[in-house]
């Protein structure tokens, strides 16, 4: 085994444990902060892919941004134990075998498709062609997401602001 | 033996480089203390510690020692997991920030083998530094909501909702410099400060005054230093998110507090300052300025050597001497011909970080605490639309100087 494939191991073990206790964990917190270690282990799953650009936004966006605001709103709210009602029973008999299911496709699909042809970022480093492909073939998708983002936080401020 | 070590070398130095970084961090971090305690004394026309030892300077072992051995009392009805994670979440990030950061020029050649300058060489180092900077927030907002208190979470939750707020400037202002050099790696971006023949009139806090007048602001805010530290404001939240802490794990945070303020510093001077540059030409004409820190070592220890001999207490007269010799010895050592030219990019870093840190000190010896009102407006209200307006004004130059 190389070094890298240990690695990956450990890092998916994480993710995995992580995801698996988020789901466990009946309080919010715990499952958030059990989100913060999937996010994190994927990061250090895509250094390992030579993905650094992707990785340090993993964690900047996501295990940073997203998930600071996550645990904000649970703790303002003081938001206590997850309760079991009949509902969240019957969520389980029909979760987990959709689960299994979704598994077993996803699975499936990625077997039968061979190695995926990486592509080699021959012309400088990463983020410039990454910024050249979004400035360039990608940027009427690239503008029409930050419009949708500047929507969002337009309708943010209205609704904060509604009972002045 | 030799087969083995030859086949783990890299391995070896980096281990090697962690812990001499590591040793320097701790040191400074113990010691900052003392300064700090010291210059907010002097500042106001007291003597701060000196009792322990002479001029104080056993006080950050004392204080260690004391926060050892205290009791060590966990309060009830916390989350226990969340209340022992938190203090080791905060110190870790505060100081693995130092790992990405260059500390000299080029790369250093030890026993045959070749290694950069830095604990680790990354492309993106400057991306690093921002994600650690992001994660911070989680170890003070779960202390402050494990604890279980009042206080605490209110000290947690205004601390998340700084940190958020401020680091968005604070990632902004740097947009500049990086438009200019083209690079995330830090360092690419102080080669990018050294011009034709060096000197500091290319170091960044001229060409990006905006940039840097943001990203040191913020960065005092981002670290939750005074004037503001309102996470910790006395007369309204009691210790604000560490009310509910003792013993060695009030003692993490309070490092971790410390480790922030030398890495906050060491990226001022990385990013506007030069960082290892030194600030003189690189020209024949200013070969001198290569004994400097030899010269600097020589001064403090002679300095120390006729103060330390007139001290007022017998054991300041026998161990402050002794100090002022082994600094003398140093400085020595920094004049041979193998030492002199590694000293240099190590040196200028460390006075220009000496600098910044005691202007931390200077500004919170200084400066009344911010109101929180007052605190969210001059963030979201003056500091970012200044740092959007320096995006737009560097690009705009870079675009006409691309043009013409």
């Amino acid at each position: 085994m190389t070094p890298e494939l240990i690695l990956f191991f450990v890092l998916a073990g994480v993710a995995l444990a992580g995801a698996i206790n988020l789901i466990v964990q009946t309080h919010p917190i715990h499952s958030a902060l059990s989100l913060i270690v999937v996010m994190v282990a994927l990061a250090g799953i895509y250094l390992l892919l030579g993905a650094e650009l992707l990785a340090a936004v993993q964690i900047i966006v996501y295990a940073g941004a997203i998930m600071v605001l996550f645990v904000f709103t649970i703790m303002l709210l003081n938001a206590g134990e997850e309760e079991r009602t009949s509902w969240s029973r019957a969520a389980t008999w029909v979760g987990i075998p959709l689960a299994v299911l979704l598994t077993v496709v996803l699975g499936w699909r990625m077997a039968q498709s061979g190695p995926v042809p990486v592509l080699a970022a021959e012309t400088g480093s990463v983020s410039r062609r990454l910024s050249e492909l979004l400035f360039t073939s990608y940027v009427f998708p690239f503008e029409l997401t930050s419009i949708l983002i500047l929507v969002a936080i337009l309708g943010a401020v209205v609704l904060a602001k509604r009972d002045f | 033996m030799s087969a083995f070590l030859a086949s783990y070398a890299d391995l070896l130095i980096s281990v090697v480089k962690v812990l001499a970084v590591m040793l320097v961090l701790l040191t400074t971090v113990a010691y900052l203390s003392w300064f700090e305690r010291k210059v907010v004394a002097h500042m106001q026309s007291r003597w701060g510690p000196e009792r322990v030892g002479p001029y104080g300077l056993v006080q950050p072992l004392a204080d260690g020692a004391k926060f050892l051995f205290k009791e060590d009392p966990t309060p009830e009805g916390v989350d226990r997991f969340v209340y022992f994670f938190a203090p080791f979440l905060a110190l870790a990030l505060a100081m693995s920030t130092i790992a990405v950061i260059p500390l000299g020029p080029g790369q250093l050649e030890i026993f045959g083998h070749r290694t950069w300058f830095s604990v680790a060489e990354v492309d993106l180092s400057l991306l690093v530094v921002f994600a650690l900077t992001a994660l911070s927030v989680y170890g003070v907002a779960l202390a402050g909501w494990a604890s279980n208190s009042k206080y605490p979470l209110l000290g947690g939750l205004r601390s998340s909702a700084q940190m958020l707020s401020y680091e968005l400037s604070m990632t902004m202002s740097v947009v500049g410099i990086v438009l200019m050099t083209n690079t995330f790696s830090l360092r690419q971006i102080v080669e990018a400060q050294r011009g034709g023949h060096g000197g500091l009139q290319h170091w960044f806090f001229l060409s990006q005054f905006l940039g840097f007048v943001c990203f040191s602001i913020s960065a005092v805010a981002e670290t939750n230093r005074a004037p503001f530290d309102l996470v910790e404001a006395e007369q309204e939240l009691v210790g604000g998110f560490h009310t509910e802490y003792a013993s060695f794990k009030f003692a993490m945070f309070f490092m971790a507090e410390y480790a922030a303020m030398v890495t906050v510093s060491l990226m001022v001077s990385v990013l506007f300052f030069g960082g290892y540059l030194s600030p003189f030409p690189d020209t024949p004409a200013f070969h001198w300025t290569w004994y400097l820190p030899a010269a600097s070592a020589l001064a403090g220890g002679a300095a120390l050597f006729f103060n330390g001999i007139r001290y007022h207490t017998p054991q300041g007269r026998m161990v402050l001497p002794v100090i002022a010799l082994v600094l003398i010895g140093v400085g020595v050592l920094c004049a041979l011909p193998a030492v002199i030219g590694v000293i240099q990019g190590p040196f200028w870093l460390a006075a220009k970080v000496f600098v910044l840190l005691f202007t931390y000190v200077w500004l919170r010896g200084t400066l009344p605490r911010l109101r929180y009102d007052q605190l969210m407006n001059f963030g979201w209200k003056f500091l970012l639309p200044l740092s959007l307006a320096n995006v737009l004004l560097t690009s705009l130059l870079l675009a006409r100087s691309f043009s013409s």
